[in-house]
């Protein structure tokens, strides 16, 4: 049964319901209802191959043919497609079930269908989950009168990397070149030739590169499309499948993940029509490898004569002890952003109540200096309020510091569908009109990065009580955005900070911020940690104010911060990755790194602890909407490592305190003992003044991640990579022209700290002065240039060899 | 029968030197139906094709004036008209003859048309392979820009018209009016779902009125002299005048335009009868997607009605003429050849149907048929019957179905004997003739 009906029917009114027969069965349905979802309702099943209910009907495939003896005025019909007939008040509709020639049809398409379809389901990928299969049965004849010869083609072919097609299983249903114009907007794969020899194919001078492209993989209804990692890797009836959430971004798509002896073989999107739909992004499809890498950690390692070693666990928990209690309370805690609640919460609480401090944060990424404050005033604690579906039913939208297609993919679908369906205005305050942007239809408000104050202004008559305004994490860097943010929002507006990381707002909700305590206590406020220290039993907990994160690597560096305690923070990802390098090999300061894979981090860490990955534990993420996503064990091997909480706990006892929970259970439940706080919630204060960004000479750089470029948790999906977009510096043609460049050529983003390389892209829609890149696609900027969005950089034409210029 | 039945109306100057130049066309009065049209109130030009009982010449044979009438004027976006010239049914032979000898009939008429549906842009779509009728209405379309019948401010009133003459690539399928829609605006030619129809959103999303081009040439004569002047010719239903296109085994193959409801008996007369020391075997009414008929039907009024109710279609009225030397079997499997690589793909009965049909009909002209491969055929058409997509398998199946009707003997021979013994394949033909070799490989190399 459909959801779409089931939610359409309570938003119509019960006059607005028209009743049909199927099948002599009564159905009351909203207007306009295909008769194949109407048929749903009523248990009836209608084989079919092109239908799709996210996908707008084409009626290609004919196997839903049913007859319309009255098609509700009193005249009967030719056959129909029930997937795209309407049902009309007073319609009658016979399917199989009671009239023996639409049983005819449907035996007659089956077999029409199966003529030039190669019998080689016992190889292949599709066998034992193949609508094709399982409708032959259910639906079809035991034996095919054709004695002709059938079609063949070469196979499989690649359309992308990590695509293949095997154009003899294709049934021509069109569900995925309906995808990429529908859904994703990537229309680069395309019907070719005609007749039985009709194929899907792609263009030959357009490669078919889509975030979203194993999604095609998914709704092929027969074995056609196939996924390159996947393919002979399983049979579906031997694996198993758990429906857990993503890992890679703040959206937290369902997933069904399949596992076959204790190893991940793929994972499909869900299917929750309030979250995802049915679709999810590629990096959340095959970034699953990165935990089989050979860097992945099995074993304690503590730092002797300068080098890590492998331990024992009581080793490597005695070597941890000795330096925490060395380092007393000038103790920080760092724990990425990609922590479920539970592991986040742990941490939180190990702080506090174990190491005594309130130096925590999670944030490892360039910040500003009133985000901290602007999360745990604004964005922690709050009831869901924008969700997906307002995204697809606003009026207008607005994006700031955001790129949706890059840092949350289900964002942009779902946006896009608002786009399309209900002329939703996209409105994205950005250097460039991206890709993205294009797809969704949007409106560039053009603005160098760094002006999106004076932007927004000059926009305010958009933003009016029912646009929703999203907030990206890097709306942060620019001073006076996040006052901004709140200024608009007491107008009316509903806004909602769409940070990249999945843990970001569970770790937010498990107060790792400084200035903040679970549950949205503020830390300076006696009242909330005399509530929290009731409820923890602790006599005292720290009260004065914590360092952040960059606080905590200024302190490190200069000495006055003598341990850290780090959960997955990528050295890369830090505004700063050399100099925070730099801090943490400091003698005078004792690191204890929690981590899945030895990291850069880990290297220069005097003990190390492996914990588990995301798939041997249960947790909880939480969405950019304040959604609770759940996370289940998928693959939990008997020797799996342990979780960071366990870890934790085990670290907390040999401290000589009791942390009160063991297990990422135990942890839920603890957090929400204590998530219910009604008193006083942190206030925010503004940090930056208002205005343009600094002047001076050079350009101004714009950057974001690419959803698939170099991150390590891509690691193993290589395939996926081959598709990555290239890197290129976008700049305009103004800018183009004074630096004397044109479209291809290679220029230098260069700083005193050093330069990145990369071909220019001139860009029409691009902001004079302003030169964009990639974060960390080829090259990591952070680390070469010590620059991120919104600082001055200088460009440079690269000389080539040959003397061009 | 004399040539008194004969009706030039659509075909009057097609006997004048130079008739397709405009200074020709406009000294025999062309244009002036035009220059009056620009005049009128465009409802009431529906009104008198209303009045006329003009019906689409393509085959459905939907009245004209009723298709502009559901255009919705409150619509704001642009309205369009579009003239199928893709004429690529076999058998069907009117639209290239008629727009070769006077193409500034259908520009008249496209004007007249397009002002009637407040259209201010009309697009002729070609068939590709008939490069000497593009450049002739390209010519056409041309001089009347520059005779100030086209463009901006045409005929001295503030109605602006522009008229695009686009080219085919070579589809059958792009006659179906979506599918050449689809075409037009650069996509894949295949049919669209309707609804929405194209009255509704048709090119770029936006009302269109797709038109025959004949349907659209007889336009002129009717502002010119009248919607009951036009009523004289044909019958009730079936009124006006229209090209008849005599093909085969007959002594004077053709265009004859007569009225609506003349019968093929009157035609093979003034076509001069079978070719000498034959007898007719059966015909096609309209182009090979039309059941065909037999000499029993000689009699049948050739208007829409008529040809329905002996069983077939009107279609075309292009009338392929067979006579006693031609096997049916040759004819239904080349046919069948036709739609299967014609079909577009996009259905299952057609793509598939086609696919298997073929194999069963060359088994059959081999004389390497199955017993019970007749029955098969009705069978496999009856799962294609009214479930494709659009009307092209129809054809097919129809043309299938009718040929088994009357001669099913025929196919049954194919069971142990080839047709081309029984029907020696020399003897049906004009020229020398040496039988093509038979391969049967189907792929992807085909």
């Amino acid at each position: 049964m459909s959801t779409d009906v089931k939610k359409s029917d309570a938003q119509v009114a019960k006059a607005d319901l028209v009743t049909a027969t199927i099948d002599g069965i009564e159905v009351h349905v909203p207007k306009g209802t295909l008769v194949i979802r109407a048929a749903e309702r009523l248990g009836i099943e209608i084989p079919r191959f092109c239908d799709h209910e996210l996908l707008d009907p084409v009626a290609a495939c004919r196997q839903c043919i049913v007859e319309v003896p009255d098609a509700g005025n009193g005249r009967p019909m030719k056959p129909q497609p029930a997937c795209a007939l309407g049902v009309m008040p007073g319609m009658v509709v016979e399917t199989a079930a009671t009239n023996e020639k639409v049983a005819k049809h449907q035996r007659g398409m089956l077999e029409f269908l199966l003529i030039n379809h190669p019998l080689d389901c016992p190889i292949c990928d599709k066998g034992g989950e193949c609508p094709l299969q399982n409708q032959a049965l259910s639906h079809g004849d035991g034996e095919s009168r054709y004695e002709g010869v059938k079609r063949t083609f070469p196979k499989p072919v690649n359309i992308s990397a990590q695509i293949l097609i095997d154009r003899e299983r294709c049934v021509l249903c069109q569900r995925c070149t309906r995808f990429g114009e529908q859904i994703s907007g990537d229309d680069f794969i395309s019907l070719s030739e005609r007749g039985a020899l009709s194929q899907i194919s792609i263009y030959a001078s357009r490669p078919y590169e889509s975030y979203f492209s194993g999604n095609i993989t998914q709704i092929c209804p027969v074995g056609a499309l196939t996924s390159v990692d996947y393919r002979f890797q399983a049979r579906p009836f031997d694996l198993v499948s758990t429906t857990t959430t993503c890992e890679h971004c703040a959206s937290g798509c369902e997933l069904r993940t399949d596992h076959r002896h204790f190893q991940v073989k793929r994972r499909l999107a869900g299917d929750d029509p309030e979250v995802n739909e049915q679709w999810n992004c590629d990096k959340g499809r095959y970034g699953f490898c990165y935990g089989r890498q050979s860097d992945r950690l099995t074993h304690p390692l503590v730092r002797r004569d300068g080098k890590l070693v492998p331990a024992s666990w009581p080793e490597a928990i005695d070597a941890a002890v000795v330096g925490l209690k060395a380092a007393g309370s000038e103790v920080g805690v760092l724990t990425g952003g990609r922590l479920t609640l539970e592991n986040a919460f742990a941490y939180s609480k190990f702080a506090r109540t174990v190491l005594g401090t309130n130096s925590i944060d999670f944030r490892a990424r360039p910040y500003g200096a009133d985000e901290a404050g602007f999360l745990a005033s604004e964005v922690t604690a709050k009831p869901m309020d924008v969700t997906f579906t307002d995204l697809e039913q606003a009026g207008t939208v607005v994006l700031v510091g955001f790129e949706p297609e890059d840092e949350s993919p289900a964002v942009f679908l779902r946006l896009r569908k608002g786009n399309l369906k209900n002329r939703t205005k996209v409105l994205a305050v950005a250097p460039f009109l991206s890709n993205g942007s294009k797809k969704m239809g949007a409106t560039l408000v053009p603005t160098a990065p760094g002006d999106e104050v004076k932007a927004l202004e000059e926009i305010a008559s958009e933003l009016e009580a029912g646009t929703i305004l999203l907030v990206g994490e890097r709306a942060s860097l620019v001073p006076g955005l996040l006052s901004k943010v709140r200024q608009y929002a007491a107008k009316g507006v509903r806004w909602a900070w769409i940070p990249r990381r999945a843990g970001e707002l569970a770790a937010l909700e498990a107060g790792c911020l400084p200035q903040l305590l679970p549950g949205g206590r503020p830390v300076n406020d006696a009242r909330a940690r005399v509530d929290l220290q009731a409820a923890w039993g602790v006599a005292q907990l720290p009260d004065s104010a914590g360092l952040d994160a960059e606080g905590m690597l200024t302190a490190a560096t200069s000495g006055s911060l003598k341990a850290l305690v780090t959960a997955a923070v990528e050295l890369s990802d830090l505004a700063d990755p050399e100099a925070a390098k730099a801090a943490l090999a400091s003698d005078s300061v004792f690191v204890v790194s929690l981590e899945q894979r030895l990291s850069e981090l880990a290297e220069s860490a005097d003990v190390v602890f492996p914990v588990a990955l995301l798939e041997e534990q249960i947790g909880t993420f939480i969405n950019w909407e304040h959604r609770a996503r759940p996370v289940e064990i998928v693959n939990a091997r008997a020797q799996s490592v342990m979780t960071d909480v366990r870890v934790l706990a085990a670290l907390a006892d040999a401290l000589g305190t009791d942390l009160g929970m063991r297990t990422p259970p135990q942890a839920r439940t603890a957090y929400l003992e204590i998530s219910d706080w009604e008193g006083s919630t942190p206030k925010f204060t503004t940090a930056g003044a208002f205005g343009a960004a600094a002047g001076g000479d050079g350009v101004r750089l714009a950057s974001w991640h690419l959803a698939v470029d170099d991150s390590r948790c891509l690691d193993g999906a290589e395939t996926l990579r081959q598709s990555a977009p290239a890197p290129v510096a976008r700049i305009s043609a103004a800018t183009a022209t004074a630096l004397g460049v044109h479209d291809g050529q290679q220029i230098a983003i260069s700083t005193d700290a050093g330069q990145v390389v990369l071909p220019a892209a001139v860009t029409a829609s691009m902001v004079d002065d302003v030169v964009w890149a990639p974060t960390n696609s080829g090259a990591e900027l952070f680390r070469t240039l010590h620059a991120g969005p919104g600082d001055l950089v200088r460009l440079t034409v690269v000389k080539t060899a040959g003397g061009a210029a | 029968m004399s040539v008194d039945v004969l009706t030039p109306t659509l075909s009057d100057n097609w006997d004048q030197p130079d008739a397709w130049k405009i200074a020709n066309y406009v000294a025999r009065g062309g244009y002036e139906a035009a220059r009056k049209a620009v005049g009128m109130d465009p409802d009431a030009i529906i009104g008198l094709v209303k009045d006329s009982g003009l019906r689409g010449r393509g085959g459905a044979g939907f009245p004209t004036g009723v298709k502009w009438s559901f255009i919705p004027q409150a619509n704001p976006n642009p309205k369009y008209l579009v003239i199928n010239c893709d004429e690529s049914e076999p058998g069907t032979c009117k639209d290239v003859p008629m727009l070769m000898a006077t193409p500034h009939t259908l520009v008249e008429g496209v004007i007249i048309s397009s002002f009637a549906v407040r259209a201010h842009h009309a697009f002729i779509y070609v068939r590709g392979e008939v490069l000497h009728v593009i450049r002739r209405l390209q010519k056409a379309v041309a001089d009347a820009y520059e005779a100030g019948y086209l463009g901006k401010g045409i005929f001295g009133t503030d109605y602006d018209l522009d008229v695009v003459v686009h080219a085919g690539a070579g589809a059958y399928i792009c006659g179906e009016e979506t599918a050449l829609l689809d075409s037009l605006e650069g996509r894949r030619g295949q049919p669209r779902l309707r609804p929405p129809f194209p009255a509704v959103a048709g090119l770029y999303a936006s009302p269109t009125v797709v038109n025959n081009a004949e349907s659209i040439a007889s336009v002129p004569a009717i502002v010119a002299k009248g919607a009951a002047w036009y009523k004289t010719m044909g019958t009730e239903k079936s009124a006006g005048s229209t090209l008849y296109s005599v093909s085969g085994h007959v002594k004077r193959p053709g265009q004859y335009e007569a009225p609506l409801g003349t019968t093929y008996r009157t035609l093979l007369d003034l076509a001069g009868g079978i070719r000498a020391g034959h007898q007719l075997k059966f015909f096609t009414p309209g182009g090979s997607s039309t059941p065909i008929l037999t000499p029993d039907q000689l009699d049948v009024k050739l208007d829409y009605e008529g040809v329905a109710a002996a069983g077939s279609i009107l279609g075309t009225k292009a009338l392929q003429t067979f006579d006693e030397t031609v096997s049916v079997v040759r004819t239904t499997l080349r046919w069948t050849e036709f739609y299967k690589h014609e079909s577009c793909g996009k259905c299952t009965p057609c793509r598939e149907g086609s696919w298997w049909l073929v194999q069963t009909l060359r088994n059959i002209e081999q004389g390497k048929g199955q017993e019970g491969d007749v029955e098969k055929m009705l069978d496999l058409c009856d799962n294609v019957s009214m479930k494709s997509f659009c009307t092209l398998a129809d054809g097919f199946v129809a043309n299938i179905t009718s040929s088994i009707k009357y001669f099913r003997e025929e196919f049954e021979a194919g069971y142990h004997t080839p047709a081309w013994e029984l029907f020696p394949y020399e003897k049906s033909v004009y020229f020398p003739y040496e039988r093509e070799r038979i391969t049967v490989s189907e792929g992807a190399g085909e």
